[in-house]
């Protein structure tokens, strides 16, 4: 049973609401494109004092945690992707999450290495000190969180007295691994090789499932193994000097007087450059980047 | 052309709360009411007549037929400036006085203030509700709001009054008042459809009667020829003069109720009671027919009927 | 508005007043004269601040808790109590009747919403502020507030033509609280690598009314300056839901036989 009338007012509806909902789609990109992060970037900060949010929670603090988690996640593939490496809200967003939510492990593995990162992260390894610790204390039985301090400590500060402890307290705590207690030894020795720096690496990669991390723990290991790499070719162009009276003008001048078998080439394809001085360098156009020797500033206090 | 036309009118209804089966509560409907008369519904409670008066109204949905009202099909709301309807036990927003409730009804016909002030002045008088105008709903009686239904259904001046059971919630002065405005709006012409269970309210109102039992319909006609009312018998009641004791041919057929007596026999006997009653000085106090109740009717009308059994079980859905 | 709904609409207007909804002001003055005393007491230099984010928020809070409990009743009441029966009976539509209830609790709303705003506006002169072109940007944040507000009767206007009171509050509120994440969901499905999830939060995002594009307190309570544009683009995304809303409603509640 349907009246002309009825029948007209469904036309109407078919073809308007698909209409109206079209516009809202459009302006909502419009609305999006004129409120976009610098209103964004306030509204996160309206309240910084994480003491605060935690007392407005109102006893849902470990959901906001997660919330605010997710959004400094956010905030740094967001800044990221802009090609923005300054992350000023890094450290505001992950000390809320872990004041809200303490036993939030992740969040405190994220601040130990993107805060302290200089180039794609805060460049703030003293902050990372600072969460990691207190991830520590609130958090004794993560032997990965003291991992991440003696990390920090050994990585940015080559501060080995601490590093080894933490390494230390953290190979002593229930069901650590074995390499925990091996690394605090070579710590205890300064043994500041690149190996070591290797196995740190492998280490975090390994136990991470943050893909940002992991991306970043690989560019390092490449990183790593491109120095060791020039380390090794340095010392065949002292041999070759030694032998020949001069350093070799290439790689192909090593390869031909039989020093090595092939043309090296760094772990993105690119063949090293031998300068004349006997130094050895990765092509300009390899995006692989060897890590910096940390500048040691006298490490935070414990 | 018939005020209202009923054709096939059928409505089930789902029942029961997780297994749903069909219920049907009216079946198959067809009446035509004229114009100017006063027509009856006639049935026992369930029988279907408010699912009838909601369908009309546009409440609810047919499951199968149509209607017509004035000639235009029941869901041309156009049509509704023509009719009134009161609901069985009417409930309104009680926050307005009845003054208010009254206007707000009026401005859906489209009357100026002036106008409004004037019909809400004269029918609030005609409903006996002169005296509670300015009262919040909330404080009225059930009696009260039956009038105050009545008033929103005639403020307008219909052309069709529907009244779902207008009587009930009246006291007997009430009941009275409520017949001769049904009178009254048939003297004016207009058409007068209503619902009730209570038989001498459309022995005494009607030109025409329907009966419906269990959603089907049993008999359109006259109330006199529908529901010929047969009187069995009459009942005397009556006291003994003090001191006298009856006489033990009447003692054995009276029953005693609270020093009187009642006493049932068929008509033809009643003079001869009456010389008796007289003979021992007692004193008649009323004399009154036996009469059936409606619901005694319908049950003779179900076992008259007996293979018209409940209209149910369209299935399960 | 044509006279049908408007009837309506006075009337709902009018059952709020009787049922003393604005009694909500009281509180709201009560609220604001104990903040403008505090604030001039301690006089730290964010007196504006403080007036303008406590003002507006409890504004907005108000004006919600009213939309939602208010509207999840507008329809169901009129069914459950049957005042529709005679209603209906006269000559108007359903889809008249829902504008018109629609209408009335919008109208209770901006009402309500005004007088607070002219409390919020004498608080601000206590604590001894003469008004500035900036604060156009309070006026601009509250007619957002009034917006969001006249969304989420629609929304509630609409639970409310087939589901009792308690379940329409929890879908309404579940809406508004979805609509003002709506954001970091779509954020959250980004952050996956699955490609259902990318489009589903994206849905999500476009289809759910995104409340925060209505929240302009923080700037409202700095003073910055509101672009013009928002203001156009926020009405049209505002009216496009009230009216895809009430076609949905009254697609259902004119199919709908009443108890």
């Amino acid at each position: 049973m349907t009246t002309p009338g009825q029948k007209r007012s469904l036309w109407l509806a078919a073809i308007g609401v698909p209409l109206l909902l079209a516009s809202a789609f459009a302006l909502q990109t419009r609305i999006d494109a004129s409120t976009r992060t610098e209103a964004r970037i306030r509204q996160e900060l309206l309240l910084s004092s994480p003491a605060a949010i935690k007392k407005l929670s109102l006893g849902y603090d470990s959901l906001l945690a997660d919330i605010y988690w997710t959004r400094a996640v956010q905030y740094y593939g967001g800044q990221l992707a802009a090609q923005r490496f300054q992350l000023p809200l890094l450290w505001p967003l992950l000390d809320i999450t872990t004041t809200l939510d303490p036993k939030l492990v992740p969040a405190y593995h994220f601040g130990a290495i993107f805060l302290s990162e200089p180039l794609a992260g805060a460049n703030r390894p003293d902050l990372a000190v600072q969460l990691v610790q207190r991830g520590v204390a609130a958090n004794p039985t993560v032997w990965s969180l003291d991992g991440d301090l003696g990390f920090l400590y050994y990585w940015h500060f080559r501060d080995y007295q601490n590093a080894a402890a933490a390494y230390l307290a953290g190979s002593q705590t229930e069901r650590a691994p074995a390499w925990m207690k091996i690394m605090a030894a070579r710590l205890q020795q300064k043994n500041g090789s690149i190996q070591t720096s290797r196995m740190i690496w492998s280490q975090i990669y390994a136990s991470n499932t943050n893909e940002n991390i992991r991306q970043l723990a690989l560019q390092n290991l490449r990183g790593l193994r491109a120095q060791e790499d020039e380390q090794a070719i340095d010392g065949l162009a002292e041999k070759y000097r030694q032998q020949f009276g001069r350093f070799p003008a290439s790689t192909r001048e090593l390869r031909d007087t039989g020093f090595i078998r092939g043309i090296p080439v760094d772990p993105a394809g690119y063949p090293y450059v031998l300068e004349p001085a006997g130094n050895t360098s990765l092509d300009p156009r390899s995006p692989v980047i060897i890590p910096k020797e940390p500048r040691t500033p006298p490490p935070p206090v414990k | 052309m018939p005020a209202i036309e009923i054709l096939g009118l059928t409505k089930d209804y789902a029942v029961g709360f997780w297994r749903k089966r069909m219920r049907r509560s009216l079946d198959n409907l067809s009446l035509e009411v004229n114009e100017g008369e006063i027509f009856g519904f006639l049935g026992p409670n369930g029988a279907g007549k408010t699912t009838c008066m909601k369908l009309l109204m546009g409440l609810i949905f047919p499951t199968a037929g149509t209607a017509r009202i004035l000639g235009r099909p029941i869901d041309d709301v156009a049509m509704h400036r023509d009719i009134g309807y009161l609901p069985e036990q009417p409930y309104f927003y009680d926050y307005l006085t009845a003054r208010e409730l009254l206007d707000y009804y009026a401005r859906f016909s489209g009357f100026s203030a002036a106008e409004r002030r004037a019909r809400v002045t004269r029918v609030l008088e005609r409903v006996g509700l002169a005296s509670a105008a300015d009262v919040q709903l909330r404080k009225f009686s059930k009696g009260m709001l039956q009038r105050a239904g009545i008033a929103q259904a005639i403020i307008h001046d219909p052309r069709i009054v529907f009244l779902d059971e207008p009587m009930s919630g009246l006291d007997p002065i009430g009941r009275r008042e409520v017949r001769d405005i049904i009178l009254d709006l048939k003297t004016q012409g207009r058409t007068v459809f209503f619902s009730t269970h209570i038989l001498s309210d459309a022995e005494m109102l009607c030109d025409r009667v329907a009966v419906l039992h269990l959603g089907k319909l049993r008999g359109v006609g006259s109330p006199g020829k529908i529901v010929s009312v047969e009187v069995h018998a009459m009942e005397i009641l009556f006291e003994p003069a003090e001191g006298h004791s009856l006489p033990p041919g009447l003692a054995q057929r009276a029953m005693p109720v609270g020093g009187r007596y009642r006493l049932e026999l068929p008509e033809a006997a009643l003079y001869s009671a009456f010389d008796e009653i007289r003979a021992c000085n007692a004193r008649i106090l009323s004399v009154s027919p036996v009469r059936q109740t409606l619901e005694d009717y319908f049950l003779g009308l179900v076992e008259r009927a007996p293979q018209a059994t409940p209209p149910v079980e369209a299935g399960t859905r | 508005m044509s006279a049908m709904p408007r009837v309506v609409a006075i009337n709902t207007f009018r059952e709020a007043v009787r049922d003393r909804v604005l009694y909500n002001l009281v509180v709201f003055a009560l609220l604001m004269i104990g903040a403008a005393i505090l604030v001039g007491q301690i006089s730290i230099g964010i007196e504006r601040l403080v007036i303008v984010n406590l003002g507006l928020s409890a504004i907005s809070i108000f004006g919600l808790v009213m939309a939602v409990f208010i509207g999840v009743g507008l329809v169901y009441k009129e069914i459950e109590k049957r005042t529709l029966y005679t209603l209906f009976s006269k000559p108007i539509r359903r889809w008249e009747f829902l504008v018109g209830k629609y209408a009335g609790l919008v109208l209770t709303l901006v009402i309500n919403t005004v007088l607070m705003t002219i409390g919020l506006a004498a608080a601000l002169l206590y604590i001894g502020r003469s008004f500035a072109r900036a604060d156009v940007s309070i006026l601009i944040a509250v007619y957002f507030i009034l917006l969001s507000l006249a969304l989420v009767t629609a929304i509630a206007l609409f639970f409310s033509c087939f589901s009792s009171p308690l379940l329409s509050t929890l879908f309404t509120l579940g809406i508004y609280v979805t609509g003002i994440f709506a954001a970091d969901i779509r954020g959250f499905g980004a952050l996956t690598s699955s490609a259902f999830l990318k489009g589903a939060t994206s849905v999500v995002y476009y289809l759910v009314p995104n409340f925060r594009n209505f929240n302009s307190i923080a700037a409202a309570a700095h003073g910055e300056s509101i672009p013009f544009s928002l203001v156009w683009q926020n009405t049209a995304y505002a009216l496009i839901y009230i009216v895809l809303l009430l076609i949905a409603s009254s697609a259902v509640f004119s199919r709908r036989n009443l108890k």
